[in-house]
């Protein structure tokens, strides 16, 4: 017997599922709560949501692939989103993500070998006045220049 | 309420990012340790919109404005403000040429704006429903319950002139009027708040800063055009905006404005909402509907338009926040007012999120047919670093640029479409010199062929073959054929792509051609980038008389290709450069040469 255990949805999901079950559209919220649950959207859980909806796995992984918010990776421990809207792309936000490949030996949309960081390039996350601007796990950086970089990465790899 | 002072902090995701929460409980333990809580209130409010200085602090009734906050400075603002009735000088907002300290209404970045959508944002609390009643909120739905038959809505809308501000600038009271005439069982609204646009973030700020507004008007359509549901198509990036609305329908619920029987009335509306994931495509409206029936997000061929068959088939409104955020106070300031506002064919204001390079980047809201210079110089306050002027780049990813010559085009729909640009939702981005069109309007096809959702089929291989082209001509490769080329495919996109995304994408290629053709020329006849910007047409050479050999550049160097002999000229290893131009950043004596 293989000793993983058998995937199963938690609780919390499950409720927000039979709260869901009956709306119209409700594919993509429920998709919304399993990521934030796993910071991703593992293919069992993706399995068990096909048979749980009664859906195709194929419509599940259409919506999935579809939009550029659903991961299908497991993200690094500390998420760094950097900012690409217009406003950061031309105040240097190019530089921050050739700095982070410096500094962490990632490009975009890659983890790190020790599953600490992950690098993805977002879309205008709408601090426009800061650019340019980097998130890690949500929290929000502006006006980044490349010599901060270490220090916030010194920062959240400590805690 | 006998608060002698009010303490308002920016409570914007610009500010917040700065720790404007922690200066907000800083502030509020001061005031409860020095016993001030009866005569001082400490609010959070929408985003103030002079972003490029936050974390911002005002205080009330002196109209202080204290700016770049930290929350070690909450001691002194109670202490020496407060207390001491001296304003804490250090902090407070001088003007650049001024040395005076400004009051909230001196600030040229106020001046020149007028603010009807973002009347509230940064005045009221947005979590407390009360405070956006004290100021008419509700008023204008009371009126359309008690007082207004529906078609004299429509007619008000009407004769007030207003235009959606999602972009294309349609007539609202004429999609109110389509679905209200239209068959269906079920009849809905929904708000596009999919602010997908790079550098602009209108509809954040007003959701951040003034929700209720948004709830307001959604039932008053509602009730208008006879549906008991809305949707609001919220982006999941904006995590502060959704709390806030999920606040603010639970407190319009809970005081019986949304829900059953509306004030009394027999009127039901309910809001719901409804979390995008990162696909531009999702603004547009038929493709925003696909996805809260919780599919792909891909447009379908219009007619049928959605306000007669939409969302699950049924007649539906679709309208962007800054439009709904207009129409509570047309009601009840009435269409005559809001009409005197703007120009003959565009009424009222715009907001727009002015970025880039900017020094006073932040939120400005506007009387339609003000002149750009106005925006850029004396509210923006012209470009920093001594730079010049090269272009405003509006609408986006489906607009255009406006040139120096044309900087004193008032800003409306019409004068925007004739320069080959468009008002788009707001965003408006300032470019210098060192910027490179090729560069832009490669950023940009970047991210319409990325977002392109494959169904069409101009869109999906006329934006690939548009890329390769700019990719080319921005490496140096480009021939002169290629002008010609990227016009022909430009026309074909704009005429025969399915929806907007595809048949504006060609715009940015469009627009700089007509405007830099030039520059696009120096690419491709004399390999040349004139910004500096296109890194394969730039290299860097250390000019051997300036050197002194301080040896910086080479500690700089990320790839460490810069070598020599402690003061002796250096040399840079051109094979190994990767042009970041991090030598020519640092160098003190003009030694480095970008070429």
């Amino acid at each position: 017997m293989p000793a993983t255990a058998e995937p199963t949805l938690s609780k919390d999901v499950l409720d927000f599922i039979n709260e869901w079950r009956d709306e119209p559209g409700n594919l993509i919220m429920i998709l919304h709560r399993v990521q934030q649950e796993y910071g991703f959207v593992p293919r069992e859980i993706s399995l068990l949501l096909a048979k749980e909806l009664d859906v195709p796995l194929a419509r599940i992984y259409g919506v999935i692939t579809f939009y550029h918010f659903f991961k299908l990776e497991k993200p690094g421990r500390n998420q760094i989103s950097v900012c690409m809207g217009t406003a950061c792309y031309l105040r240097g936000g190019e530089d921050l993500i050739q700095e982070l490949e410096n500094l962490l030996g990632i490009g975009v949309n890659a983890v790190t070998d020790d599953g600490e960081f992950s690098v993805e390039a977002v879309r205008c996350v709408g601090c426009c006045g800061l650019a340019p601007v980097l998130t890690v796990n949500g929290e929000v950086y502006g006006k980044v220049t490349k010599a901060q970089l270490p220090d916030i990465l010194a920062k959240h790899r400590d805690e | 309420m006998g608060f002698q002072h009010y303490i308002l902090v920016c409570g914007g995701t610009g500010c917040e990012s700065n720790k404007a929460d922690e200066i907000f409980r800083h502030l509020i333990r001061e005031v409860e340790e020095q016993k001030l809580d009866e005569k001082v209130q400490v609010v959070k409010t929408g985003c103030f919109g002079f972003c490029a200085q936050g974390p911002i602090v005002k205080i009330l009734p002196e109209e202080s404005f204290y700016v770049n906050v930290v929350p070690d400075d909450a001691q002194e603002l109670v202490t020496e403000h407060i207390v001491k009735g001296r304003p804490v000088e250090r902090l407070l907002y001088r003007e650049a040429d001024s040395k005076k300290h400004a009051r909230v209404d001196d600030i040229s970045f106020y001046q020149k704006q007028f603010r009807i959508v973002l009347r509230n944002c940064g005045f009221i609390n947005p979590e407390e429903i009360s405070e956006y009643i004290a100021r008419d909120g509700y008023a204008a739905l009371e009126k359309v319950l008690f007082e207004m038959a529906p078609e004299q809505v429509i007619d008000e809308l009407k004769s007030s002139g207003l235009r959606g501000r999602g972009g294309a600038g349609y007539p609202t009271w004429m999609k109110w009027n389509f679905t209200r005439g239209a068959e269906g069982e079920r009849k809905y609204v929904v708000c596009n708040a999919d602010e997908g646009d790079p550098g602009a973030y209108m509809d954040r700020s007003i959701l951040e800063g003034d929700p209720h507004s948004v709830l307001e008007a959604m039932a008053i359509c509602g009730r208008t055009i006879g549906a008991d549901k809305g949707y609001i198509y919220i982006r999941a990036e904006y995590p502060l905006a959704i709390g806030r609305l999920e606040r603010a329908i639970a407190q319009a619920k809970e005081y019986g404005l949304l829900g059953e029987g509306i004030l009394g009335s027999d009127f039901s509306f309910d809001v719901e909402l409804r979390l995008g994931a990162g696909a531009f495509v999702c603004g547009e409206e038929t493709a925003l509907l696909a996805s809260i029936e919780g599919e792909r997000g891909m447009p379908r061929p219009r007619p049928p338009f959605p306000s007669v068959k939409g969302l699950w088939g049924m007649p539906t409104v679709i309208n962007n926040v800054e439009t709904f955020a207009n129409i509570p106070v047309i009601l009840v300031r009435g269409a005559e007012w809001f009409g005197r506002i703007g120009t003959e064919e565009s009424k009222g204001t715009k907001v727009f999120a002015l970025t880039g390079k900017i020094k006073n980047s932040g939120l400005v809201e506007v009387p339609m047919g003000t002149p750009l210079r106005d925006i850029v110089y004396n509210i923006g306050g012209g470009i920093p670093d001594g730079k010049q002027f090269k272009a405003v780049q509006t609408g986006g990813p489906s607009g255009g640029v406006i040139t120096a010559e044309h900087l004193d085009t008032p800003i409306d729909y019409e004068h925007l479409q004739e320069l080959g640009s468009i008002m788009g939702s707001g965003g408006m981005i300032v470019m210098d010199e060192t910027d490179c069109m090729v560069d832009v309007t490669k950023f940009y096809l970047d991210f319409t062929v990325e977002e392109s959702c494959g169904k069409c089929a101009p869109c999906r291989v006329g934006g690939r073959k548009l890329h390769n082209i700019l990719t080319r001509i921005s490496k140096g490769q480009g021939v002169p054929e290629d002008i010609d080329k990227m016009r022909r495919i430009g026309r074909a996109m704009t005429k025969a792509s399915l929806c907007g995304l595809g048949q504006t994408a060609p715009n940015p290629i469009l627009s700089t051609l007509r405007f830099f053709q030039a520059e696009y020329d120096a690419h491709i006849n004399d390999s040349l980038c004139p910004a500096g910007k296109c890194k394969d047409l730039v290299h860097f050479e250390i000019i051997t008389e300036n050197c002194i050999g301080c040896g910086l550049c080479a500690r700089r160097c990320p790839v460490l290709c810069i070598s020599g002999e402690r003061r002796q000229p250096h040399e840079i290893d051109q094979e190994r450069c990767i042009k970041c131009g991090e030598c020519f950043a640092v160098c003190k004596f003009n030694a480095v040469l970008r070429a």
